[in-house]
């Protein structure tokens, strides 16, 4: 039934959340180093860290800051920052709406990439020109993001200097240096995961090519690409489809790294900036925020495959 | 991250560590920096708030001191203490008494006049408010008065040298009566800046104060922008996006800056001491013979060279050479390895082992290897750990003493009394004649206070203390057309006023 089977979904989903939050707060509490400390500086008196600590409420228990924290999240209070003093929830809708152009632009990036280079390996796979396809997106997989940006900036920012080593505009506020400023960071976050997803898109368009229907099709004197973009291509995306969403998880990562590299004031700087001083309860909102990120792709994904793919419903319940 | 730094102790290092920022109205980060009258310049450490009265860490005054806030006091590039918003001083001859003339054409940032009553209010407000253990250093104040509108007096319990050096620090910082209620996002000071947007994550912008008192600066604004990544850093600059980088992190990337006519590098001197720190209070470096075997087993001229491009300075004791107590003290304990294992041999302990906890620093880690090396030629077994600074080194080294040497740059100006006067700190070096000559110091006059440090410094070299392995450059690079860049960073602010293009 799809129904009880949605509700088994978003049963999982619910205690994955929660087991999630009490890792992410117990993970807190093992950090070394006390947030009132850093704040204070490292000569600082006894009693002044911790009056601070009052004040930061760390002097409760355990049990209470969690349900505190809990029942704030429930009501879309995340708190205040311990350094600069601003609430968390907006400082990260702040930074998650920069973040998300990132992830989406890489996204536009790895689609752009990984379908006509895909397509192509997977058409041409006997042919030299096919398997030089194959050989590259195997050596984009295995650059790193940050290496990839590093490389860009060398060759696009200080040599040919077309495009900004670095930075961030708001796309409200000055539109020509928001698109100058995301192409870089779009790129070294897409071409990666864009080669990660051709060898997707080559073994799912390879296996529709073997299909009766596509053979049936050059029967009738289709030349191969124009039997599988009229034919295969559309059940070659199913499985592209759940990989590219399951990959948005390593985006959102991915854009943490590249954000460091292209100073960009995202949800990742946010997060290595909190973790170094301390800041934990901001630290602890944007890692939950991300725990939920990944968790509601996933649950998505597996709610997309019950609607599409009946068997899975049979399977399952 | 690296957060605090010239604090009482430490914390400058994680400015020379880290991370940083963005641009205000005119112009933006990913684009050109040189729109109007402005300036842009790359920092390190962004703050994270904009209250140094509660919030510890070099990046607050970096940005805000001398440029938004204005002490009576500060210190000039020779390291000497100069009139600010006080025109002149005198002091009392029991030197408990300091009577400030104040300038009288001073103007807050919100139109108010500054008066002897905001110096009262602000110096009172130190130890009733601030919460940073840099507060401390007024607690030798016991009354502070108006005796005029333009002059106030203020009486310390004993007399004390450093106190006046210390007002040239963020808690000489001169606060508006009416100005200090939302210190963590607004700022009302004297300077001939004010905060004009703060893009967190990004940059800082400040533009001229229109209420200004002296010459109004050269730029119309300035827009501190921050880089965590010192590769990020340099390709700001590289690219136009920035005009000046504030301190070079890594000093083997200058190449790319020395060979392009288009920049100009300056390399002058800090108060960053890169100190070998030994643990005194346990074996093996409870024995003097082991931490005179360490110092002398240590090449300093070949680390500088291996670890941090040759660049800094050789000093031999905890004194850096704007000090005017500074003398080399380089001869006392040359590199000398076969000394070294004698000296080891004699002490019974032919192979001490030895913990040696870095902080992840870029000097100290890069530095960490060669210590290691050097002294393992003599015999020393050495076991290399890494902490993350600056939570985990703190906890660790510095409140739990549990290591047995560590690295770290010491970037408090005149910090051999914190280092070597108080047993109870992390070094646990305990030693009379150096605080009875600490104390005296404090208290004499002029000579005397220069005798007296001379004294301590030569102490705690001859008797090992710790081993100084170089002195940190200041180094900065800018567009050649910038004029008025300081070469030494003696001051814990980053003087923007005297910033101009040719």
């Amino acid at each position: 039934m799809t129904l009880s089977a949605l509700a088994r979904r978003l049963w999982v989903l619910a205690v994955s959340v929660l087991v999630s939050s009490v890792l992410v707060f117990a993970f807190m509490q093992v950090l070394p180093g006390d947030p009132a400390r850093v704040a204070l500086g490292i000569n600082a008196s006894e009693e002044a860290v911790a009056q601070l600590r009052a004040d930061y409420g760390l002097d409760r228990p355990l049990p209470t800051r969690y349900l505190e924290w809990m029942n704030g999240l429930a009501h879309g209070d995340l708190g205040v920052s311990y350094l600069s003093h601003l609430q968390i929830g907006p400082l990260i809708a702040d930074r998650l709406g920069v973040t998300a152009w990132l992830v989406g632009a890489g996204m536009l990036v790895a689609c752009l990439v990984a379908v006509p280079l895909g397509v192509l390996a997977a058409v041409r796979h006997r042919r030299p020109s096919g398997v030089a396809l194959a050989a590259f997106s195997q050596v984009g997989v295995a650059i790193p993001a940050f290496l990839a940006g590093i490389l860009l900036i060398t060759v696009f920012a200080v040599h040919l200097r077309w495009l900004p080593a670095g930075g961030w505009s708001a796309p409200s506020s000055d539109p020509v240096a928001f698109a100058r400023a995301l192409v870089l960071p779009a790129l070294s976050l897409g071409l990666v995961q864009g080669a990660v997803l051709t060898r997707y898109v080559r073994s799912s368009v390879l296996e529709v090519l073997r299909e009766d229907y596509l053979r049936t099709a050059r029967a009738k004197g289709l030349l191969p690409l124009p039997a599988l973009v009229r034919h295969g291509l559309r059940n070659a995306s199913i499985p592209v489809v759940t990989v590219l969403a399951l990959q948005l998880t390593t985006l959102l990562i991915g854009a943490v790294v590249v954000e460091r590299v292209f100073v960009i004031p995202g949800l990742g700087s946010l997060l290595l900036d909190a973790v170094g001083s301390r800041d934990l309860l901001v630290v602890q909102n944007v890692v939950m925020v991300l725990v939920l990120a990944v968790l509601a792709v996933n649950a998505l994904v597996e709610v997309c495959y019950l609607l599409i793919d009946p068997r899975m419903r049979v399977r399952r319940s | 991250m690296g957060t605090a730094t010239k604090r009482p102790v430490v914390l400058a290092a994680v400015t020379l560590a880290l991370v940083g920022c963005s641009a205000g109205s005119t112009a933006d980060s990913a684009g050109s920096a040189q729109e109007g009258n402005a300036l842009a310049v790359g920092m390190v450490a962004e703050p994270t708030n904009l209250d140094f009265t509660t919030t510890d860490g070099a990046a607050i005054p970096q940005a805000l001191l001398t440029n938004v806030y204005e002490g009576l006091v500060k210190v000039d590039e020779s390291g000497a203490i100069v009139p600010a918003l006080a025109k002149s001083w005198t002091i009392s001859p029991d030197r408990r008494t300091y009577t400030f003339e104040l300038a009288t054409d001073a103007t807050f940032s919100d139109g108010t006049p500054f008066t002897a009553d905001d110096a009262v209010f602000s110096i009172e407000r130190v130890k009733q408010d601030w919460t940073t253990s840099l507060a401390a250093a007024m607690d030798v104040v016991t009354s502070v008065k108006a005796t005029s509108p333009a002059q106030v007096t203020v009486t310390l319990a004993r007399p004390s040298n450093d106190w006046l050096y210390r007002m040239t620090t963020r808690i000489g910082a001169m606060f508006s009566r009416t100005g200090v209620d939302s210190l963590a996002t607004k700022t009302v000071g004297t300077g001939p800046y004010t905060v004009d947007t703060w893009k967190r994550g990004d940059s800082l912008k400040l533009k001229r104060n229109p209420h200004y008192g002296g010459t109004a600066p050269y730029f119309d604004s300035v827009t501190l922008r921050y880089y965590k990544d010192p590769t990020a850093l340099n390709n700001a600059l590289l690219t136009g996006s920035i005009d000046v980088i504030s301190t070079v992190q890594a000093p083997e990337s200058l190449a790319q800056f020395t060979g392009d006519e288009r920049f100009v590098v300056t390399e002058g001197t800090t108060n960053g001491e890169v100190v070998l720190s030994f643990n005194s209070a346990r074996p093996p470096f409870d024995d003097v013979r082991v931490r005179q075997a360490a110092r002398a087993a240590i090449d300093k001229k070949t680390l500088l060279a291996t670890c941090w491009a040759g660049r800094g300075h050789l000093i031999g004791s905890m004194v850096a050479p704007t000090d005017p107590w500074y003398e080399d003290l380089t001869g006392v304990a040359p590199y000398d390895p076969a000394k070294a294992k004698a000296l080891l041999a004699k002490a019974g302990t032919p192979n001490p082992a030895v913990r040696l906890r870095l902080p992840t620093l870029p000097y100290a880690t890069s530095c960490g290897q060669v210590v290691k090396s050097d002294l393992e030629k003599v015999g020393f077994k050495v076991t290399l750990d890494q902490l993350e600074f600056p939570a985990a080194w703190i906890t660790q080294v510095l409140r739990g003493g549990d290591y047995d040497a560590s690295i770290i740059a010491h970037v408090e100006p005149r910090d051999l009394p914190t280092l070597y006067g108080n047993p109870k700190y992390y070094l646990h070096y305990d030693n009379k004649k150096v605080r009875e000559a600490i104390a005296a110091a404090d208290a004499g006059d002029e000579a005397t206070q220069v005798a007296k440090m001379k004294e301590a410094a030569r102490v705690i070299a001859e008797d090992a203390a710790s081993d100084w392995l170089f002195l940190l450059p200041n180094l900065t690079v800018a567009d050649k057309d910038i004029t008025g860049l300081p070469k030494n960073s003696l001051s814990e602010s980053f003087d923007l006023t005297g910033l101009a293009r040719s």
